[in-house]
């Protein structure tokens, strides 16, 4: 009995009732409630409601959401990487990409980062990843598997572009816990991602690009990437 | 440095100084609006209160079951765990695991329990050095300050301020009062630390038990380099700041994004759950957690001060005090300022350190009416009162009774027996107010800053008399 760990698990036990003399705690045996539905959203949401709702919250979050649906993402990606003069874009490793006439170089992220790192953090100019979904109500971009999408790919680079399927935005983070097995299966990093990186630190004055990237644009498709 | 003994002292100096005080005024009422605009339906955020209230009371019931069952997880997923009772035990752990791995630098994310511990002292102590990569945090370690506010650790100061002290002290800059140049410089400063050192730190907002799995909320991007880009990882965290089950999360951080800068939730939610694992091209090969007791078991023994550990740390109490607003962080000479502050620091350096913070308070009630997990703040500052006081009656925290001034109590005690008995009361009345000419000018702290205070000419009795007669 005298590691830490036995001594301060030892005083929290020492004191086991926390129970409502005082007014304030709740009796130990007491399940919590159900969660009140605090979002505009409640029930599962029609696809174009999904997708309103999702550009709403993203855009309210500075991201571009370009919809992407009509034509083929690739070339919208050529566009934008045209016109925002993208001359090194990384690319995550499963990635069937090709380069094309005046594009930017392609690099896959397929070594570990420590082969990687210069490169990725003082030469590139772009990331692209593929969401595994998305949450309606707050336009926000999850990733789950970071063998398919290496975590720094969504951080590092000054602009990220992000390709989403449609029918993987659900509706609130509530529903995507519930639905999405987590609890069983927890992949080793989950990043949920609004909009690009932002700070207000200087005397409240909102400023993008803290230190990940500036600019977060999502290509929304429909199917598989 | 300003120390919580001096507190006095500490809030006359701000109170005296207009641009510190603009900027604290400014910064919460810019932080009020923003949070006022997230909560539109005041029913809707009682009950979202008051189910974080529920999550959180409901989490400190099982409280040592459920860190033997975050323990557990964590280990089972590759993080090592490791506990400390003390600043001192957090810190020396922190530098051995640091040693090990060959580091001589913590590229730190915001973490205010690592202010807390003082980390980044005892860090140097050992020789190895500590950097805050938060844009707030190094704009405060740069100027040799500490954070005046739990979200907002640079907001006591003005842009010009900033410009200043970059120009001063990082090499090569001109002087720009741009904030996005002043950012980018910050940025790039950075950017080389995140690439190339090898141990970074983080806090953590909240921790799973069921799956195992340590949560971060930050906008800056800072926070998921410290975890991501070095080798090792290490999160520091008190003991308190774990739920049972993953569908406690989405509340808690609905509150918590909203009341600490309204905003529905932060560029990064990051879940962290395991070091680097097979196949995967980044991220930790080590993650470590240390889960810091300094006072919080304490916290629990009383149940009229547990609610306290209910805290998400979100700051809305700071931004709502209206002593906060005027004296700002730095006055209160502890590493938590506002409510929050006066609430936690008394089981973190003693009750006689900290006797005039359980004080500063009016009771006005702001707190406890904005705080998202319904901790009942001014019950609990009244409640560390009487413990100050010696007059709380069961469990006695150490140093109670310390917060006694003699003459004080007997002036109360006093009154108490002359407010009990009506004929001495009356006939107090009566000589008070015929012998108001004789009320002195000096009447302790309240005439520094006020006028006297001098009785009637007649007391409320008489003149209720009186005006039943005429009518
Ligand atoms: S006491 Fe309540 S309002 Fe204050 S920081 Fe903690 S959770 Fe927020």
């Amino acid at each position: 009995m005298n590691t830490a760990r036995e001594r301060i698990l030892g005083r929290l036990r020492s004191h086991p009732s926390a129970v409502a003399s005082s007014g304030h705690l709740r009796p130990n045996d007491l399940p919590v409630p159900p969660a009140p539905t605090f979002s505009a959203i409640s029930g599962s949401l029609a696809l174009d409601d999904a997708i309103a709702s999702f550009r709403r919250g993203s855009e309210t979050f500075h991201a571009e959401v370009i919809d992407t649906r009509a034509g083929d993402w690739r070339q919208t990606l050529a566009e934008i990487c045209a016109a925002k003069n993208v001359r090194h874009l990384v690319l995550p490793p499963q990635s069937d990409l090709m380069p094309w006439p005046n594009g930017p170089e392609l690099r896959k992220f397929e070594q570990p980062i420590e082969n990687f790192k210069r490169e990725l953090f003082d030469d590139t100019d772009a990331g692209l990843t593929i969401a595994d979904g998305a949450i309606a109500d707050t336009g926000t971009l999850f990733q789950i598997d970071p063998r398919t999408t290496p975590r720094t790919l969504s951080l590092v680079p000054p602009i990220h572009f992000c390709v989403l399927n449609v029918n993987r935005i659900l509706p609130t983070l509530q529903s995507a816990v519930a639905s999405e097995g987590w609890q069983v299966a927890m992949p080793s990093n989950l990043v949920f991602i609004t909009g690009p990186s932002k700070t207000a630190d200087i005397q409240q004055t909102l400023a993008y690009g803290a230190h990940g990237p500036k600019e977060l644009v999502v290509l929304l498709t429909e199917g598989a990437a | 440095m300003n120390a919580p003994i001096t507190f006095h002292e500490n809030a006359r100096r701000v109170v005296a100084n207009p641009v510190l005080r603009a900027s604290f005024r400014g910064a919460m009422d810019f932080l009020m609006a923003k949070r006022a605009a997230q909560f539109p339906d005041l029913d809707a955020f009682e009950a979202l209160r008051t189910q974080g209230e529920a999550i959180r009371q409901y989490s400190l019931a099982r409280l040592p079951d459920l860190l033997e069952q975050l323990e557990a997880n964590l280990t089972r997923n590759g993080i090592q765990v490791h506990w400390a009772e003390t600043p001192k035990e957090a810190c020396q752990i922190i530098i051995d695991i640091t040693r090990k791995a060959g580091g001589d630098l913590v590229v730190k994310g915001k973490s205010m329990v690592s202010e807390e511990v003082e980390l980044n002292h005892a860090l140097e102590a050992a020789g190895i050095g500590a950097l805050e990569s938060d844009m707030g945090e190094y704009i405060v370690q740069l100027a040799g300050e500490k954070p005046s506010h739990i979200i907002m650790p640079a907001i006591h100061k003005t842009k010009e301020e900033i410009a200043r002290l970059f120009a001063e002290k990082v090499p090569g800059v001109a002087y720009t009062d741009s904030v996005d140049e002043l950012i980018q410089i910050g940025r790039r400063v950075l950017r080389e630390k995140f690439r190339d050192t090898k141990v970074g730190l983080s806090g953590v907002n909240v921790a799973i038990a069921e799956t195992g799995t340590l949560c971060l909320v930050e906008n800056e991007g800072n926070g998921r380099m410290c975890t991501t880009v070095p080798e090792v990882h290490i999160a520091i965290t008190g003991i308190e700041k774990v739920v049972e089950k993953l569908e406690h999360l989405p509340p808690l951080m609905a509150l918590l994004t909203r009341s600490a800068t309204g905003q529905a939730i932060t560029t990064y939610f990051n879940w962290i759950s395991s070091p680097r694992r097979e196949g995967e091209l980044d991220g930790p090969k080590e993650v470590h957690l240390v889960l810091l007791d300094n006072g919080r078991s304490q916290m629990y023994t009383d149940e009229r001060l547990r609610a306290t550990l209910q805290c998400i740390r979100c700051g809305a109490c700071m931004n709502h005090c209206p002593v906060y607003t005027r004296i700002g962080g730095h006055a209160y000479g502890t590493t938590y300022p506002g409510p929050i502050g006066k609430m936690v620091s008394p089981h973190m350096l003693g009750l006689d350190a900290t006797k005039d913070l359980v004080t500063a308070s009016s009771l006005c009630g702001a707190c406890g009416e904005v705080c998202p997990v319904k901790i009942p703040i001014p019950d609990i500052l009244m409640q560390l009162r009487r413990q100050s006081q010696g007059t709380a009656g069961g469990i006695q925290l150490p140093a109670a009774g310390s917060g006694r001034r003699p003459l004080q109590s007997m002036a109360f005690k006093l009154w108490a027996g002359l407010y009990a008995r009506p004929l001495l009361y009356r006939i107090f009345g009566f000589f008070a107010t015929r012998l108001r000419g004789l009320t002195p000018k000096w009447q302790g702290a309240w005439t520094n800053s006020r006028a006297p205070l001098r009785p009637a000419a007649q007391t409320l009795h008489e003149r209720m008399r009186l005006s039943t007669t005429r009518d």
